[in-house]
């Protein structure tokens, strides 16, 4: 079976890829200073020249860009190829504001589909697979963007989108899906609603490729027990390019950042100054071989560490873990930093189910954190006390992975929404 | 001896409760007897039926936490003392009851305590040595 998609850039020595880089951030910063206005302003403004950019140890001299510079410059202003020259856009979910727009040439969706693929193939996608993608086609990138790399593999692709869940579990049984795509808390739902159909043995998934937003590894443990698959983690953001900047292999430990493509830094989020490998920090990534929408240094408010060094499934390029969480996704809570995703860690130790709930809220002066969880049907007894030991525990629990105490409150299975594509997980009602 | 009693999670929200009374309703299932504990957040109703696997089948289809337990069912006269006797007879025996609920049966003179304890066959030995009867589900279902 072939292990890697394109074994030339993912297993090729450090310097090859730091020349690689070198010779396409050189290339790209020359271009965007001569043919974008908005890049050009940025770089005079920080007195940089495309003449200070030699290689890629030159990379910390550039300008960040945000997300307000993406609104600022909404829609063309980031633009860096003719507008003719572009075949498509895509759209962020606008989970956090106001829309990004993100346009592509013919080469970008090339090369975004190789990145795609080096995810599917490193989940063990081969030409007799039957990839199922359950992301949203349309704008997201989800739907499109596996849809491509699954094409480049050259797999039998259902381009299902999100939604009509029963319809989803049909073609899965009828047509022997094999490796699913979708985000996790959306396989987790279908992971239910296949127990409940009793359709368990009817299933022939092998292994599921999970993105697009939070999850843990013990959601990773019940997604793989619940499918009887691997699953695997996917990283990836429109505004770079969409899913694919980074992927998981076998190992299961740390995506492999598309490096060719894209470099990442971690800098102190603070103060911008760049971390070494190993270090905590924002994630920034520069497209370095992008033609329309060529993003330097922009800060993806993830917040996670990055690691080098030869992995068990023989890739070299760099890995960065699981996002612990996003700097604008991070809640202050009585002076605390409290992430989602540590609170979903403790559900699940705890047996809770992963559907959940933060309400966040101003009482009196002093900020609130109540967390929302729905009862695992098993749990349920008919005496209280055993209910409020569970509840007890899990105050307890989370007391000690926060630092700061949490009201608990049981709701009946099912009863939180789930949501088809990002779920809703944090309700802040603090007026400040 | 024992009947089998559905309890269901029910959140401390209006409209709750009723929601789950309108899906027995509807599906023509007869209460024998209930009761609800409730706490700040959620209560535990506790029901005895004329049909409990079909309660508890359409319980869980209208997705609801619910799980079934083995109660007794003791059958007494009504008349003042019964049931401080029986009490009587666990409390010298050491065991303890988790909750109880009673009913009485239309003119039969019968009163019937449900009673929540630890080991049911250890309280029923008890019980019985004492002469005290119990109430068998087919009684209590078709009641």
């Amino acid at each position: 079976m072939r292990q890697y998609f394109q074994p030339e850039i993912e297993c090729a020595a450090p310097e090859e890829i730091i020349k690689l880089q070198s010779e396409r951030l050189v290339d790209t910063v020359r271009r965007v200073y001569d043919t974008v206005p908005y890049y050009r302003k940025k770089m005079d403004e920080k007195g940089v020249t495309p003449d200070d950019i030699k290689s890629r140890e030159d990379l910390h001299k550039l300008p960040f860009l945000t997300k307000d510079d993406l609104r600022e410059a909404y829609p063309y202003g980031l633009l860096a190829a003719p507008l003719a020259d572009c075949v498509r856009i895509h759209s962020t979910s606008g989970t956090t504001g106001k829309r990004v727009v993100a346009f592509y040439t013919q080469h970008d969706i090339d090369l975004w589909d190789d990145c795609c693929a080096r995810a599917l193939v490193a989940a063990g996608a081969t030409t007799e697979d039957v990839v199922h993608v359950a992301y949203g086609y349309g704008l997201f990138t989800g739907g499109m963007g596996i849809n491509g790399g699954a094409h480049r593999v050259g797999c039998l692709t259902l381009p299902m989108s999100s939604g009509n869940t029963e319809r989803q579990i049909q073609f899965m049984c009828d047509l022997g899906s094999t490796i699913l795509c979708c985000t996790p808390s959306y396989a987790e739902y279908l992971a239910e609603t296949i127990e409940e159909m009793g359709l368990r043995d009817e299933i022939k998934l092998k292994a599921g490729i999970f993105g697009a937003e939070a999850w843990s590894e013990e959601m990773r443990g019940r997604l793989q027990e619940k499918l009887g698959i691997q699953a695997y983690d996917i990283y990836g953001l429109t505004e770079i390019i969409g899913p694919g900047v980074s992927f998981e292999c076998s190992e299961q430990a740390g995506m492999h950042v598309n490096e060719d493509h894209f470099i990442p830094e971690i800098i102190n989020p603070e103060t911008g100054e760049v971390l070494p490998d190993g270090e905590k920090g924002e994630l920034v990534f520069t497209c370095i071989s992008k033609d329309a929408f060529p993003l330097l240094r922009y800060r993806t408010r993830d917040i996670c560490v990055l690691t080098r060094g030869e992995c068990g499934c023989g890739r070299t390029l760099v890995k960065m873990a699981k996002p612990m969480g996003r700097s604008d996704d991070m809640l202050i809570i009585r002076g605390v930093n409290v992430f989602p995703s540590q609170i979903e860690t403790v559900l699940i130790g705890c047996g809770f189910s992963g559907n959940y709930q933060i309400v966040v809220d101003r009482v009196h002066h002093t900020d609130t954190l109540e967390v929302l969880v729905e009862l695992n049907p098993e749990m349920f007894t008919d005496t209280v006390k055993q209910i409020e030991a569970r509840e007890r525990d899990l105050r307890e629990k989370l007391k000690n992975m926060l630092g700061i105490s949490a009201k608990v409150t049981l709701k009946a299975p099912k009863s939180i929404a789930r949501s088809e594509g990002k779920a809703v997980r944090i309700i802040d009602k603090r007026k400040i | 001896m024992t009947v089998e009693q559905i309890s269901v999670f029910v959140e401390n929200r209006q409209g709750k409760l009723v929601e789950v009374l309108e899906t027995l309703s509807a599906n023509n299932i007869d209460l024998r007897a209930l009761c609800i504990a409730d706490t700040a957040d959620f209560g535990i109703l506790r029901l005895i039926v004329n049909k409990p696997e079909e309660a508890v089948r359409v319980l869980q289809q209208a997705e609801c936490a619910t799980s079934v337990t083995q109660v007794l069912a003791v059958s007494l006269d009504d008349t003042p003392g019964s049931l401080a006797r029986v009490l009587r007879i666990l409390a010298d025996a050491a065991i303890s009851v988790e909750y109880l609920y009673a009913f009485v049966a239309h003119g039969k003179d019968k009163a019937y305590v449900i009673l929540r304890v630890e080991d049911n066959e250890k309280a029923a030995a008890v019980l019985t040595k004492k002469g005290i009867s119990f109430a068998d589900s087919k009684d209590i279902y078709t009641m």
